[in-house]
């Protein structure tokens, strides 16, 4: 971690960006959040490890009108989300200096007070230097331990991969985590009936408080004026007339996002009420897959979606309606 | 909030039947901004047009509803009804309680019920329209005839007769299509040829007629009275100044082992080739997958024995840009492939065969030169069957459910020519039905069975066996007699359905023109716009709307002519005001309504925008009136609803949505 704060202070000093975008350390061990450095000094707050969930492409939306560079941290799932931000011209990539920064799986405290562990006071073994085996966390009820993969995020099982796809510089080594099947979770839901589908999301779905958390931190969701805020269209009373409110929004949100999302996973790692949103992404991305082939949002930041384009080959709706 | 008013009509009974009239005007009444509601007879009539003239004037009516028929009927008529009476043509809505209500319908309280529904709809509309304004924009005057059979040979000369220029693309060598390849034509048994020939010299000889053979549209722009086309001359190989069309070249040329298009495969042709001897133009295209030059670099004799010097290998492509006011689809047929009916034996026996074969083998100029032989042994038939519709009027996915519409004709046809010709062979026609409406078309089947001694059996086939002894065995069955039939033939000949040219989908769809389940072009109205696709400026001439014969054809292309003349005639058109807009405070600048834009017409500015005091410089879209045809799609795409389509817009339809949902 120091060398990245070494390597920041460096681009501080000789001129190449104004400023840093990090994580830096939050009350607890386990909740760093995103932050700006404007200078050295302020970088001693500085921190990098497994609880760095943070994507923390969105924040250059709002970097991109600032005078100068700024540096900017992205993990490898990160660069996807700032490619498709590119190519929705809502970054600037002249104003942004990326370093790819490793990656060995992110971790959720949540998974760790699912099983059964209270009074968390902090964790120790989260940092790139230690061996993802195990987490010691201290609580009030004495130390405990945890292993590091049981922590991850659900989205670290199902990475991406490695590879940044787009930087200026890659610094730290990244760890294989993927141990399941990306649409597994899809496949499971597909299977249900139709009255077990609706019952799994009315579960799921009437927990929402609608804290807008997942669409503020979703980096497709970045819309300068969301439909659901606008007084133009009667959307922001609509959502409110009946008790189906929370699945409307959710619903609506995932065709905002499809052909675009990225799959990041940090509207599910943010929700407060831990609703597995991103299996409603999920199944539109294997739609998506399905019916036009394969196709990862924010490979690259020229290529039209599947969903903006048309080729002969597309697939005819009736057959994407008998699918249902 | 506006003053509506409300006109139900009774359509005589056609909705009145149905649809309680004066309990929706009791109810439309209550409904919010509505000032007037009234019934009538015949609101489209001129005592009904008054009526809603005289309530506008009296009333003060700011905006009208009328419940009626579909918009497609008669939305011009109130609006310019509405126009006469001072009100802008766009606060205009149709509630169609007839289409949409009576006609499928019959209960009547249901009906009534639904039929208010829909008028609340179009006032919870009409109350948030805004007065519209169209626009104007010019008429090229010239236009694109895509396809050069018998179709688009006679459109294109009708247009050019009027005065202007047209240009013809074919994909293939030659003008001609499919009619090149008959060898006489039903019920007059005149040569195909000889009646084509000279069409397809006019057409070639006419000033106003600019022929592109062996070309593509690759892609089509713009709107009704200003495309703009881009047609792929593909490489001929050939200078086309230069070449005489003496033939040398194909005499010589060493690769001769192509199976022919035009002559169905049933014989070669060289790499280089003109289709048939009366091609227009005369001068033959290189196949680069044949020709040796090509494939090893070697030969090159066509060069050495051209004295015109007219060779040329290295040719490319070349695109045509051309702008065009009107454009005519005229894509016509191709057979169905019947390789697929195992039970008909196609692919096991050369000895069956399709109706379109039999035409080149008939014919002097064909694989036979014109005599009737199995291609197997070249043995002269004594016992010919023929089956009809093969591929036709099936209920299975294999065919097409389709009468194919000229097999019965041409069938009679090749059955009389045969018994006239070779009066020793036998013809037995298997047939489900024997279909003649048409001018002196029953008259002429009645000669092939009572003057000929065709023999026609009404019965399908079951199956087409080929014996060790070269015979096909046929079992069929005789529906009248009530009995099997095992008929031993020496050649099977397959009236095989018809269906559009392939292509016609990829035209279609850069035309944005509407296609049937059956890759049909579809007509503007079924009855009333035979030769208009919904597609403004685009008109359809032959088969490529629908199976038709030559005079059917003929007639059809000259009706697409006129209305793509009435079209060139005009100097201007009303631009349609239904536009798409969007609002710069809310643009995101992504680029995706850009994307899905059929037309071209949203552009990127980079400007300074005033966001309730906040000066900033952002990427906004814009639209180009001239170009939006109001189609919507960047309206659903936008992810931020900054596109918005006007008369159209988001507000207007969830209100339509909260109105039917109250």
């Amino acid at each position: 971690m120091q060398e990245l704060v070494n390597r920041a202070k460096e681009l501080l000093a000789d001129g190449t960006v104004s400023r840093v975008l990090g994580w830096k350390a939050g009350d607890m061990s386990y909740n760093p959040e995103p932050a700006y450095f404007n200078s050295a000094e302020e970088l001693e707050n500085f921190v990098y490890d497994g609880f760095c969930g943070a994507n923390l492409s969105k924040y250059m939306i709002e970097a991109s009108k600032l005078e100068g560079k700024t540096l900017v941290f992205l993990k490898p799932c990160d660069t996807y989300s700032f490619n498709q931000l590119i190519k929705e011209h809502r970054v600037d990539r002249e104003k942004a200096y990326i370093i790819g920064v490793g990656c060995k799986g992110k971790l959720s405290v949540e998974n760790i007070k699912a099983q059964g562990i209270k009074g968390i006071e902090s964790i120790e073994g989260a940092g790139m230097n230690d061996g993802c085996d195990t987490l010691t966390i201290k609580t009030l009820y004495g130390d405990k331990t945890c292993s590091y993969n049981d922590a991850m995020l659900e989205r670290c099982h199902v990475c991406k991969g490695k590879e940044h796809q787009i930087s200026d510089e890659v610094m730290l080594e990244s760890r294989d985590t993927k141990d399941a099947e990306r649409f597994a979770q899809v496949e499971a839901i597909e299977a249900m009936t139709p009255e077990e589908k609706f019952a799994f999301f009315q579960k799921e779905l009437s927990k929402c408080i609608r804290c807008n958390a997942c669409r503020n931190v979703c980096p497709a969701c970045s819309c300068r004026k969301c439909v659901f805020d606008s007084t133009k269209y009667d959307t922001a009373q609509k959502a409110n007339v009946t008790s189906f409110e929370e699945k409307m929004f959710h619903i609506i949100r995932a065709f905002h996002v499809a052909g675009r999302c990225t799959d990041c996973g940090e509207c599910s790692r943010v929700c407060p009420q831990g609703i597995p949103l991103h299996l409603f992404n999920r199944k539109f991305i294997k739609d998506i897959d399905t019916f036009y082939g394969e196709f990862q949002a924010g490979e690259d930041t020229e290529s039209r979606g599947p969903l903006t384009n048309f080729t002969f080959d597309d697939v005819e709706p009736s057959i994407v309606g008998e699918r249902g | 909030m506006q003053r509506v008013g409300v006109f139900v009509c009774h359509c005589g009974s056609n909705i009145a039947a149905t649809v309680d009239v004066k309990k929706v005007v009791e109810m439309v009444s209550l409904e919010p901004g509505v000032v007037h509601a009234e019934d009538y007879q015949y609101m489209c009539s001129e005592a009904g047009q008054a009526r809603i003239d005289a309530a506008i004037k009296e009333k003060g009516l700011t905006g009208i509803v009328v419940c009626s028929c579909s918009p497609r009927m008669h939305e011009a008529t109130f609006r310019k009804a509405a126009e006469r009476a001072g009100l802008n043509p766009y606060m205009v809505e149709i509630a169609n309680i007839r289409e949409h209500c009576s006609w499928i319908h019959k209960d009547m309280e249901e009906a009534t019920k639904k039929a208010v529904v829909l008028a609340r709809a179009a006032i919870a509309k009409v109350n948030l329209n805004a007065p519209l304004q169209p626009g104007e924009s010019l008429v090229t005057k010239r236009a694109l005839v895509i396809g050069g059979g018998i179709a688009g040979i006679q459109t294109a000369i009708d247009i050019a007769d009027a005065g202007y220029e047209v240009d013809i693309v074919e994909k293939t060598p030659s003008i001609g299509g499919r009619m090149s390849q008959l060898d006489k034509t039903f019920p007059t048994l005149d040569c195909s040829a000889c009646i084509l020939t000279p069409k397809m010299v006019e057409a070639a000889a006419h000033e106003k007629i600019t022929i592109y053979t062996y070309s593509e549209v690759d892609k089509v722009t713009g709107f009704v009275g200003d495309f703009t086309v881009d047609i792929r001359k593909k490489a001929r190989s050939i200078d086309m100044n230069k070449c005489t069309g003496c033939g040398v070249c194909q005499e010589k040329c060493p690769s001769k082992k192509t199976p022919s298009e035009f002559n169905r495969g049933l014989n070669t042709r060289s790499a280089i080739y003109t289709p048939f001897a009366q091609a227009i133009p005369n001068v033959p295209v290189i196949d680069r997958d044949a020709c040796i030059k090509f494939k090893t670099g070697k030969c090159g004799i066509c060069e050495k024995v051209c004295q015109a010097g007219a060779i040329d290998y290295e040719q490319k492509d070349e695109i045509v840009t051309q702008k065009y006011g009107a454009i005519v689809v005229a894509t016509g047929f191709d057979v169905i492939k019947v390789d697929q009916y195992e039970e008909y034996a196609y692919s096991q026996s050369k000895d069956v065969i399709t109706s379109l074969e039999l035409e080149r083998i008939m014919n002097a100029a064909g694989p036979t030169k014109g005599h009737l032989e199995r291609l197997s042994d070249g043995k002269h038939p004594k016992e010919m069957v023929f089956i009809q519709c093969v591929g036709s009027r099936c209920s299975d996915d294999k065919g097409k459910s389709y009468c194919s519409k000229i097999c019965c004709m041409y069938t009679a046809k090749h059955a009389m020519l045969i018994r006239d010709k070779y009066p020793d062979v036998n013809v037995t026609v298997f047939y489900i039905d024997v279909r003649t409406p048409g001018k002196n078309f029953d008259e002429f089947y009645r000669r092939a069975v009572e003057d000929y001694g065709v023999n026609y059996i009404k019965g399908q086939v079951g199956k087409v066996a080929p014996q060790p002894d070269g015979s096909l065995l046929v079992q069929g069955v005789d529906l009248i007699d009530n009995k099997q039939i095992l008929k031993k033939a020496d050649m099977v000949v397959l009236a095989a359905a018809i269906e559009p040219e392939k292509d016609v989908r990829r035209i279609a769809t850069m035309l944005t023109a509407s296609i049937d389940t059956n890759n049909f072009l579809t007509e503007s109205h079924a009855k009333l716009r035979p030769v208009e696709s919904p597609t403004a400026g685009v008109f359809l001439s032959g088969v490529c709307q629908g199976p038709k014969d030559i005079p059917e054809t003929v007639a059809q292309a000259g009706a697409a002519a006129v209305k793509a003349i009435g079209l060139l005639a005009k100097d201007k058109l009303l631009t349609n005001p239904c536009t798409a807009k969007a609002d710069e405070l809310m643009c995101n600048g992504c680029s995706t309504c850009a994307n899905v834009c059929p037309y071209g017409a949203i552009t990127y500015e980079t400007k300074e925008i005033n966001d309730h005091g906040i000066r900033e410089t952002r990427r906004v879209a814009s639209v180009n009136n001239a170009l939006c045809q109001g189609c919507g799609a960047c309206t659903v795409a936008c992810p931020s609803g900054a596109m918005d389509l006007q008369g159209f817009s988001n507000r207007q339809i969830l209100a339509e949505v909260d109105a039917i949902c109250r």
